[in-house]
């Protein structure tokens, strides 16, 4: 090669991973940076979207947002409906990981279960909804059987009466996100050494004992990783509540999502909504900053 | 060595296999009431006490569902957009892996935390600027608004995927292409690609899902009935005002059979997809 062509070849290389790179950094760059510009840009003026030439709006927009209390209950929901949902996703999840990864059960059995298992996660949110909708209906199911064993005396309106609606949503969403954590800490407890376990053996631990200082300790890195992702993406939930209570009865069930929706496609608030939809992008954003730095920590 | 056949060894493993039916009963309940209410008629779904599996068993609901132009519609706008979007993001996301994948260069790293962070970014948050987009440049109602949204959301995770799985393929193979003076592009069409089939597979299956399952964006830029996918197409079934909770759920197994059958089929594909997000 000469030298003239040696020097192309080596341009050519440099240049071409930001050829390969253009599309995608051209489609995330147009469709989803720039509109988080301009979501902040909506949420300091007065009519955006609605009007062509809005006016300034200065921080009244975010004033409004924190002087409401739907805003401060809808923000309280969102933490205990997050909260609850990551707790029972790790513990279900870890409980059935822990149970099919036992040596008691036969392997077709593990197999078939483990399968199974698995199955609310197929599902849409919408569909989850629709069906948890048909279980709690009044005259559903689920009255009909805990009538029957005695543990309710009569029917219950799960969805529409305040007291149980936000237990009731976040009780269909907990079945419907446990099997992310079962399907990660299996993939984990197969890859603790087996030797570690053998050794505890000869030591003369106990089961319980095994579990505390041996496969909670390995797995802690899944739990603490998939337990960010999870509160990160359970925060934004939206189709599960909006399908079974929209938000209701009288704001019991309102989350961030529905809150801000309502604010822009409801009430037509577009700034308003704008201000919102930034706060849980900054919550979101914090979030993130944290997962990355666990993760580039690892 | 754990003792076997003691009494106490035997009475843990029954609490576990009791444990096991429960969380069964658990799991599947709810997903075999949806299957068994679809295959009754609607005065039998409320009977009681309920019949667990269904007493007439009828097809009236599938019969209603697939006989309605309408809902046929919600069903040819779902594979189409989740098609399309499916196509475009694993040829964008390809290149871009390759890209991350075989080379060096200035900004790779921040690049590839822009991409790890936007995973996270909430779609409400993108939802208000997109409708101001979309209803500024006329696309509002249209294929185009929903491919071109749905696009955004699958990219970072199809990047991630693709890169995951090219950093797994030995260098040499591209490197001989470059001795015998083939350019990246050739490598990469000629032997990467071929390779590539399992890491495809499954970035195709996780986009397809991301798309089929998406709500809030059909809800919001689409208006007209021949617009809107099968979620949106369950929520209007179930606005109208008798429940007809038979055919609610037979358009709800209708609506999961791709998923169902994707999972059976290549469920290895689909668990490699479904953690991707969480596994570095």
């Amino acid at each position: 090669m000469t030298r003239q062509k040696r020097s192309h070849h080596k341009l050519k290389r440099a240049v071409a991973p930001y050829l390969y790179l253009s599309p995608s950094l051209l489609i995330i760059g147009l469709l989803m940076l720039l509109p988080m510009v301009t979501v902040i840009g909506y949420s300091f003026q007065n009519s955006a979207v609605l009007r062509r030439d809005p006016s300034f709006a200065g921080l009244k927009h975010y004033q409004a947002i924190f002087d409401d209390p739907v805003f401060w209950a809808s923000l309280w929901h969102t933490l205990y409906f997050t909260c609850m949902s990551v707790i029972f996703h790790m513990t279900i999840g870890m409980a059935f990981a822990l149970m099919l990864n036992s040596d008691r059960i036969n392997p077709t059995l593990r197999n078939i279960l483990r399968v199974l298992y698995i199955l609310p996660w197929l599902f849409t949110a919408v569909i989850i909804a629709v069906i948890w909708r048909l279980l709690l209906e009044p005259n559903g199911v689920v009255n009909s059987i805990l009538m029957q064993i005695g543990i309710i005396g009569s029917k219950v309106e799960w969805f529409s009466s305040p007291e149980t609606a936000l237990h009731a949503v976040t009780f269909a969403n907990i079945w419907a996100g446990y099997p992310l954590f079962m399907v990660s800490l299996l993939a984990g407890l197969q890859g603790i050494p087996k030797d570690f376990y053998e050794a505890a053996d000869i030591d003369g631990a106990k089961a319980y004992q095994k579990l505390i200082f041996i496969t909670i300790p390995q797995l802690m890195p899944i739990i603490i990783s998939i337990s960010l992702l999870d509160f990160i993406w359970t925060m934004q939930v939206f189709p599960l509540i909006w399908i079974t209570t929209g938000g209701g009865p009288i704001y019991s069930t309102e989350v961030l999502s529905t809150y801000t929706y309502k604010l822009a496609f409801s009430s037509y608030n577009l700034s308003q909504a704008s201000a919102s939809a930034v706060v849980i992008l900054l919550i979101s954003l914090g979030l993130t900053l944290f997962y990355i730095r666990y993760q580039k920590a690892r | 060595m754990r003792k076997r056949h003691t009494p106490k060894d035997r009475l843990i493993t029954v609490a576990l296999h009791v444990a096991l039916a429960a969380g069964l009963f658990f799991a599947a309940f709810p997903i075999y009431w949806m299957l068994s209410s679809s295959f009754k008629s609607n005065t039998e779904i409320f009977a009681l006490p309920p019949t667990i599996l269904p007493k007439a068993f009828t097809l009236e609901a599938y019969a209603a569902i697939l006989g309605d132009p309408v809902k046929l519609r919600f069903f040819f706008n779902s594979y189409f957009v989740a098609g399309a979007v499916t196509v475009l993001t694993v040829l964008i996301a390809l290149l871009a892996a390759y890209g991350f994948s075989r080379f060096n260069f200035r900004g790779k790293g921040i690049l590839n935390t822009i991409i790890i962070s936007t995973q996270t970014i909430p779609p409400i948050t993108l939802l208000i600027p997109f409708f101001g987009l979309v209803v500024s440049y006329g696309i509002f109602d249209t294929y185009v608004a929903l491919i071109l949204t749905y696009l955004v959301f699958t990219l970072p995770y199809a990047i991630l995927l693709m890169t995951g799985y090219l950093n797994t393929l030995p260098r040499d193979l591209d490197e001989a292409v470059a001795v015998d003076g083939g350019s990246s592009w050739t490598a990469l069409w000629r032997v990467i690609v071929p390779i590539s089939l399992p890491g495809i597979v499954a970035t195709s299956v996780y986009t397809f899902l991301l798309c089929w399952n998406e709500f809030l964006f059909a809800l919001t830029l689409t208006k007209s009935t021949s617009m809107r996918t099968v979620p949106i197409g369950i929520q209007l079934l179930m606005g109208q005002h008798a429940f007809e909770w038979n055919q609610m759920m037979a358009m709800s197994v209708l609506g999961s059979l791709p998923l169902l059958l994707i999972y059976l089929v290549a469920q290895r594909y689909f668990l490699a997809g479904m953690t991707a997000g969480s596994v570095k």
